[in-house]
C-alpha cells in the first residue's frame, strides 16, 4: 500500500461472510475501499433463507444483504491469487491489486458416492438432480417442483429436512434417505429425531433412515426416474435433492500456497498469511470448520474490527453456535452433547408430550448442564441458552429450563 | 439592588385565568391513588377562587385545579392550596397520580428554600444572603470567568421541567448576554434519541403525532421500553380502553412491569435488544407478506436499504441477540402487521442507549413498511418524560438549536432569530457541547469554568454521577436555581430559590405537542423569585437592560415571533387561545390556524414530503457483560418518585410509598448469590459501586438487575451507569451497563 492512500481490500467470494464483513467494515469507519468478487451472478444474499425462498415465502429478489460502501462484482470469479505480488486474477484474465485479501469462498455441496448422479458427458448432474446451495439452485428446483409428484432427498441433516419440508409445502411427496440411524444425528438424539420424523410424516415427508442411496436411475431422456437404496429398494421420483453436507472451497488458497487443512487454516486474527485472511465456511480455526452463518458472521465482525482499525488487536475466540431450526412448525434448538450414551455419570431430565409433539431434554453432570434439546416447544430457549453459555452450576431445580412458570 | 416583589398578572390575563369563576363548580377532591386506577370522590361546595392549571411533574401535564386552603388571609402551616379534579381537561379527564395530588406539599415554606444561599469560600458553608448580594456575586463571577477565559468558559445547563418561556429566555440569555455556545439541558438525557430519529424520518420532532385520545382506536399498539403504569398512571386508561375496543397491546420490556401485565403479548428481550427486535419484526413482516407496498411507494423513500438490513436480521439470529423466542417474534409480527391500524410508542427504555437513535429508527421503519404512519390512528410516537420535555427542546436551550426548533447552523434561522432579538446574526455563537460532554468538561482546561444551572439535578441524574459530582466541585462558580436544596444545589457557590408551578404563569408543551397554560394560583413566599425575573436582573447587571421580560405572557409573545416560520411554530398561539381551547397543538402558524393535533396526514415534513426509512443494523452496547462484570444493569423509575427525586423525596406520603433504592433481581440469581429479600447487595460497575437492599422478583430476567435512579448517596444508581454516547443524539447509555453483584457482609461492610 502506498502511504497516505486508502488500502484496497479484496474479498474473494460473495456470500454471507463477505457481505457481513463489507457492511461492518463500512459501519466501523474503515478507511479502505472494499471490492467483493463473487462467482454467482447475484450480489450477496441471505443463504439461510433459501429453503423458504423455495416455498415462496421469500421473494428471491428480496433477500439481498447490505454491503455498506463496498463495490459488488457479481459474476466475477477469482481464478488465481498471488499473495507475494498481492494481486488476484479474474476469469476474464484481468489482474487486480490488493493490500489486504479476505478469502470468503464458502463451501461446495458434497456429492455423495451414488452411481448415476452425473450426466454421461461428465458435466453436471443428471436432469432432475439438484443441490440447494445458491439462488440459482433454488430457482431451478422451484421450477421443477411445479408438476413434480415425488422427490427424494438424499441426506437427513438440517438442510435435507428443511428442503424436504419446503418441497412438501409445494405439494410434492417427499422421501428422505438418510444413512445414519436417525435424522440430524449430529444435533438430536434418537427420541427427538423420532418426534421430528413424526412431524415430517404429517407434512407428507417419509424417512428411510439407516439407508444409503446406491444409485440414481434415469429414463430414456436421461432424466431421473428413481433412487435405488443399498438394500435394493427402489424409490420412484421425478426430483432428487442432494443434501449431504458441504466442503470448504479451498482450491484457490491451495494453489496459491496458503496453508490448507480441511479449510484455509487461520490463526486467532483470522490470518492465513501476512495480509491474507479467511472467514466463513472456507476457514478452519483451531481445527474447526463451522459451516454455519452465525460463526461466519462472528468471524466477519472480528476481521472488520481489525482491518477497519476500530480494534486493531481484535481476536476471534471461537464460536459456540446454537443448533437451531425454525421453519414452519418444525422447530428445535440443541445445545452441547445431547446423547448421554452409556456414561453413568450423566443424568437426564426429559419431558415428552406426544399430544403436542414436543420433546425436551436436559443432559446433566451433577448440577452442571452438558447438553439440551428443545423440540416443538421453545418457550424456554433463552433461559436454556443462558444456562448453557454460563456453564456454571445450575441454581435451583433445572425444570425451569424446560418449561415456563417453574419457580426454583 | 433590591429585587421588586413578583407581581400578579393583571388586566386581560386575569379574565381567563380562572375561566370557571362564577360557574357553580362542583368541588371534587382529585382522584387519590398511588396505584393505577384513578378514583374520584366528589365533595361539596363551590370554589370561586379555584385556578385551573397543570401538574408540575411528567409530560402528560395533567389538568388540575388548585383551591386555597383555609380562610383567606391566613397562612396555613401545611400546603397553602389543595388539588381538585379538573374533569374537563381532555388528557387526564380528572385523574391524577399520587405525585400530582401531593404536589402542593412542596409549596409549604418549611419544605423549600425561601432565600438565596451563598458560599464565601470553596469548602465553606452555605449561608443566607440577600438577593442583591447573591445576584451581584453571580453577575460578577460570570463576568470574571468570561473576561479571563472567554465566553465559552461560561455555561448554562437547563431542564426539561422549565416552562417554554424560561427555556426560551435561558437560551437567549446564553447567546445574547453571555455570548456562550455552551448551553444544553437534561432533556439530552431524556428524549434526544427519539428526537433525532423523528427528524431523520419525518423531518419534524414532536413526541406524539396524534392526541393521546387516539390510542384506544388503533388496532395494535406496541409499547417499547415504557412503563406508563408507573411513570404516567393517568395514561393507562387509554391502554385499557384500547383493549376494551378490541385492540391489542404488545409491551416490550426486559422486566414484567405493571404495564407489561396489561399486555396481550409481553416480549422480554435482554437490555439492548430493542434494535435487533425491531429489525427482526420488519424481517418477518416482509416474509409474511404484510408490507404495505402502495404506502411504501407513495409516501416513503429508502425502503430498499431498510429491507436489506432487515434481511440481515433473520429470526434465529434475532432470537439469539434478543433472547425473544422465534415463535413470539412471529406472533408479534402478525399481530402488528395484520392489524388495520397500528402504533409504536417508545420511551426511555428503548432510547437511552448508545444506539438509541437507530433503535427508534428501526421501530419507525416497521411502522412505515406496514403503512402504519401518516394515517388516522396509526403512527410512531415517543412518550416524552419531563413536564416540558417537548417544549423544552424547541426553544433554544439545546446546544444546537434556536427557538422554533431551528438549527443554530442554518444562516436563515440565525438571521430570523437575531432580528427578533435585535442583535447581529454574526454575534450568535455556533453549536456548543452536548449535556454530558459539557458536564464532563467542567473545570477542565478548555472546559466550562462557571455554570448557571436551573431545573436539573445532575449530581443524581447524570450518568457516571460520581465523576460528574467531582466536575461540579471543580468549577470556579456554580450557580443553581432550584426550589429545594438538591444534591447539586448543595455543591453550589450560589443557590437561588425559585418559584414553583403553582406560583407562576407560563406554558409547557406536553407529549402530544399540545401547548398548555400553567396559571398562578398563589403568591410565592417572600424571598422566592421566578427564573424570568432572575434572568432579567442578571442581564441588566451584565449590561443588557432590555429584552428579558419578567412577565411570562410578554416572554411568550416574543417566543411566538421567534418561533414563527420554524418547525415548532407557535406564532398563532396565545394565552387566551390556550385557555379557551384546552391547549393548542403546534405547528400553529397563524391566529386563524386551528393548530395541528394530527401530523403527517397529507405529507411528512421532509423536503420531498416522504418519510425516510433509516438504514440501521444491530450493534452491541458500549459495554456488554463479561467475566468480571457478568450481569446487565438497567435503570428506571418507580411510581411514587420523579426523576432525581429532588421534589418527590421531600413529600412524606410519596416517601412512605417508595422510601429508597433497591436492587431488583430474579430468584435464581438471588439463590446463586445466596441473598435473601431485603438484604443489602453491592452492585459494582467499572465506574462505581452502589449498595441497596435486594428485591427478589420473577418479573426480571435472570441475567439482569434493575435499580431505580431517584436517590442520591450509597444507593445512587447513576454511580454505575455508562456515559457512552449515541453518536447522533449524544444520549448516554443509562439503560444498560455491565455490573457485578455481591452480598454485603454486614461485619465486613461496617
Amino acid at each position: 500500500m502506498t502511504p497516505g492512500t486508502a488500502p484496497r481490500i479484496a474479498v474473494v467470494g460473495g456470500g454471507m461472510a463477505a457481505a457481513r464483513f463489507a457492511e461492518r467494515y463500512t459501519a466501523l469507519g474503515g478507511p479502505g475501499t472494499v471490492t467483493v468478487y463473487g462467482a454467482e451472478p447475484r450480489a450477496p444474499y441471505n443463504r439461510v433463507l433459501l429453503a423458504e425462498v423455495l416455498t415462496g415465502r421469500y421473494d428471491a429478489e428480496a433477500i439481498a444483504l447490505p454491503l455498506g460502501g463496498a463495490t459488488a462484482r457479481p459474476g466475477c470469479e477469482v481464478v488465481a491469487l498471488d499473495p507475494a505480488a498481492r494481486t488476484l486474477r479474474l476469469a476474464d484474465g484481468s489482474e487486480q491489486p490488493w493490500d489486504d485479501l479476505v478469502l470468503a469462498t464458502g463451501a461446495n455441496p458434497v456429492l455423495p458416492p451414488v452411481r448415476g448422479l452425473r450426466r454421461p458427458d461428465g458435466y453436471g448432474l443428471v436432469e432432475g438432480v439438484h443441490t440447494l446451495r445458491t439462488l440459482e439452485d433454488c430457482a431451478r428446483l422451484a421450477e421443477e417442483a411445479v408438476g413434480a409428484k415425488r422427490a427424494v432427498v438424499i441426506g437427513g441433516g438440517v438442510l435435507g429436512v428443511s428442503a424436504a419440508r419446503a418441497l412438501a409445502a409445494l405439494g410434492v411427496r417427499v422421501e428422505i434417505v438418510h444413512q445414519a440411524p436417525h435424522l440430524i444425528e449430529r444435533q438430536l438424539d434418537s427420541e427427538a429425531a423420532a418426534v421430528l420424523r413424526e412431524r415430517l410424516r404429517r407434512l407428507g415427508v417419509d424417512c428411510y433412515t439407516g439407508n444409503r442411496a446406491r444409485a440414481v436411475h434415469g429414463g430414456a431422456e436421461g432424466r431421473v426416474e428413481a433412487v435405488e437404496l443399498a438394500n435394493g429398494y427402489r424409490l420412484d421420483c421425478d426430483l432428487v435433492v442432494l443434501a449431504c453436507g458441504t466442503r470448504p472451497r479451498t482450491a484457490l488458497a491451495h494453489a496459491a500456497g496458503l496453508p490448507v487443512g480441511t479449510g484455509v487454516l487461520v490463526d486467532d486474527r483470522l490470518a492465513a498469511a501476512p495480509h491474507v485472511f479467511a472467514i466463513g465456511d472456507c476457514a478452519e480455526h483451531r481445527g474447526t470448520v463451522h459451516g454455519l452463518a452465525g460463526p461466519a458472521w462472528e468471524q466477519a465482525d472480528v476481521l472488520a474490527r481489525h482491518l477497519s482499525g476500530a480494534e486493531p488487536d481484535a481476536r476471534y475466540p471461537g464460536s459456540s453456535p446454537r443448533a437451531r431450526l425454525s421453519t414452519g412448525d418444525l422447530e428445535y434448538a440443541a445445545f452441547g452433547a445431547v446423547d448421554e450414551g452409556l456414561d453413568p455419570d450423566l443424568d437426564v431430565l426429559r419431558l415428552t408430550d406426544a399430544t403436542r409433539g414436543s420433546y425436551k431434554k436436559l443432559v446433566l453432570r451433577g448440577d452442571r448442564l452438558v447438553g439440551a434439546i428443545l423440540l416443538g416447544d421453545l418457550a424456554t430457549v433463552d433461559a436454556l441458552a443462558g444456562a448453557f453459555a454460563d456453564g456454571g452450576a445450575l441454581a435451583g431445580h433445572p425444570l425451569h429450563l424446560l418449561t415456563l412458570g417453574v419457580t426454583p | 439592588m433590591s429585587g421588586p416583589a413578583p407581581r400578579r398578572p393583571g388586566g386581560v390575563s386575569r379574565a381567563y385565568r380562572t375561566r370557571n369563576t362564577g360557574d357553580p363548580v362542583t368541588k371534587q377532591r382529585a382522584a387519590t391513588f398511588l396505584g393505577m386506577t384513578p378514583t374520584a370522590a366528589p365533595v361539596a361546595p363551590t370554589t370561586p377562587a379555584a385556578t385551573d392549571t397543570h401538574c408540575p411533574y411528567c409530560s402528560l401535564q395533567c389538568g388540575m385545579r388548585l383551591a386555597p386552603v383555609g380562610p383567606a388571609g391566613s397562612a396555613p402551616a401545611g400546603p397553602p392550596v389543595e388539588v381538585l379534579e379538573r374533569p374537563d381537561f381532555p388528557v387526564n379527564r380528572g385523574a391524577l397520580c399520587g405525585k400530582g395530588r401531593t404536589a402542593p406539599a412542596l409549596l409549604a415554606r418549611a419544605a423549600r428554600l425561601t432565600g438565596p444561599l451563598l458560599r464565601d469560600r470553596p469548602g465553606g458553608p452555605l449561608r443566607s444572603a440577600s438577593w442583591p448580594e447573591a445576584l451581584d456575586r453571580v453577575a460578577s463571577g460570570l463576568a470574571r470567568v468570561r473576561a479571563e477565559h472567554g465566553p465559552d468558559a461560561v455555561g448554562v445547563f437547563g431542564g426539561g421541567g422549565l416552562t417554554n418561556e424560561k427555556a426560551y429566555l435561558l437560551g437567549k440569555f446564553a447567546r445574547v448576554v453571555l455570548g456562550t455556545a455552551n448551553i444544553d439541558y437534561n432533556g439530552r438525557f431524556c428524549m434526544s434519541s427519539a428526537a433525532a430519529a423523528h427528524r431523520r424520518a419525518f423531518g419534524l420532532d414532536r413526541g406524539l403525532p396524534f392526541p393521546l385520545a387516539d390510542l384506544p382506536h388503533t388496532g395494535c399498539l406496541v409499547l417499547v421500553g415504557g412503563n406508563p403504569a408507573e411513570t404516567m398512571p393517568p395514561a393507562v386508561r387509554y391502554l385499557r380502553e384500547l383493549r376494551e375496543n378490541g385492540g391489542t397491546l404488545i409491551v416490550v420490556d426486559p422486566r414484567r412491569t405493571r404495564t407489561a401485565e396489561l399486555a396481550d403479548l409481553h416480549l422480554q428481550p435482554r437490555p439492548g435488544g430493542d434494535l435487533a427486535l425491531a429489525l427482526g419484526l420488519l424481517h418477518l413482516v416482509i416474509a409474511d407478506g404484510l408490507l404495505d407496498q402502495d404506502f411504501i411507494a407513495e409516501r416513503t423513500s429508502g425502503f430498499a436499504a431498510a429491507r436489506e438490513s432487515a434481511m440481515a436480521h433473520w429470526p434465529d439470529r434475532v432470537e439469539r441477540i434478543t433472547g425473544v423466542p422465534v415463535h413470539q417474534l412471529r406472533l408479534a409480527a402478525r399481530m402488528f402487521g395484520e392489524a388495520a391500524t397500528g402504533m409504536v410508542l417508545t420511551a426511555r427504555g428503548a432510547e437511552q442507549h448508545s444506539k438509541g437513535t437507530d433503535t427508534v429508527g428501526a421501530w419507525i421503519n416497521l411502522c412505515l413498511a406496514t403503512g402504519k404512519s401518516g394515517r388516522p390512528y396509526s403512527g410512531y410516537g415517543c412518550l416524552t418524560g419531563q413536564g416540558n420535555g417537548q417544549g423544552g427542546r424547541e426553544h433554544g436551550q439545546k446546544a444546537d438549536q434556536l427557538p422554533g426548533y431551528r438549527s443554530i447552523e442554518d444562516p436563515a434561522a440565525r438571521a430570523h432569530v437575531a432580528a427578533v432579538w435585535g442583535v447581529p446574526a454574526a454575534s450568535l455563537p455556533g453549536p456548543g457541547l452536548s449535556a454530558y460532554e459539557l458536564l464532563d468538561g467542567l473545570g477542565r482546561p478548555g472546559g466550562v469554568k462557571a455554570l448557571l444551572l436551573a431545573g436539573s439535578n445532575p449530581a443524581v441524574s447524570a450518568p457516571n454521577a460520581g465523576q460528574i459530582t467531582e466536575r461540579l466541585r471543580a468549577l470556579d462558580l456554580l450557580v443553581v436555581a432550584d426550589l429545594v436544596l438538591s444534591e447539586t444545589a448543595r455543591l453550589a457557590d450560589v443557590v437561588l430559590p425559585v418559584t414553583q408551578w403553582a406560583e407562576e404563569d407560563g406554558t409547557t408543551t406536553n407529549l402530544e405537542g399540545r401547548v398548555i397554560l400553567r396559571r398562578r394560583a398563589l403568591d410565592p413566599p417572600d424571598g422566592v423569585r421566578g427564573e424570568l425575573w432572575l434572568l432579567r436582573e442578571l442581564a441588566a447587571l451584565l449590561g443588557v437592560p432590555d429584552g428579558f421580560p419578567a412577565e411570562a405572557e410578554q416572554a411568550f409573545e416574543e417566543l411566538r415571533r421567534a418561533s414563527a416560520g420554524g418547525d415548532a411554530d407557535y406564532a398563532g398561539i396565545s394565552y387566551a387561545r390556550i385557555a379557551a381551547e384546552d391547549g393548542v397543538f403546534w405547528p400553529c402558524p397563524a391566529e386563524g390556524h386551528p393548530g395541528t393535533p394530527r401530523l403527517f396526514l397529507d405529507r411528512y415534513a421532509t423536503p420531498d414530503g416522504r418519510a425516510r426509512f433509516a438504514e440501521v443494523t444491530h450493534r452491541p452496547a458500549a459495554e456488554e457483560p463479561d467475566e468480571d462484570y457478568p450481569l446487565y444493569l438497567t435503570t428506571g423509575r418507580v411510581l411514587a418518585q420523579y426523576q432525581s427525586g429532588a421534589q418527590t423525596r421531600r413529600v412524606a406520603e410519596l416517601n412512605a410509598a417508595a422510601p429508597g433504592p433497591y436492587v431488583e433481581l430474579h430468584p435464581r440469581l438471588a439463590q446463586r448469590l445466596g441473598v435473601a429479600d431485603g438484604e443489602p447487595l453491592a452492585v459494582t460497575s467499572r465506574r462505581g459501586r452502589a449498595v441497596a437492599p435486594a428485591r427478589i422478583t420473577e418479573a426480571i430476567r435472570p441475567d439482569t438487575v434493575f435499580m431505580p435512579f431517584h436517590w442520591a448517596g450509597a444507593g445512587r444508581a447513576n454511580s454505575l451507569t455508562n456515559p457512552a454516547l449515541d453518536p447522533v443524539s449524544r444520549m448516554p447509555e443509562f439503560k444498560l451497563c455491565a455490573v457485578r453483584v455481591e452480598r454485603v457482609h454486614r461485619e465486613a461492610g461496617t
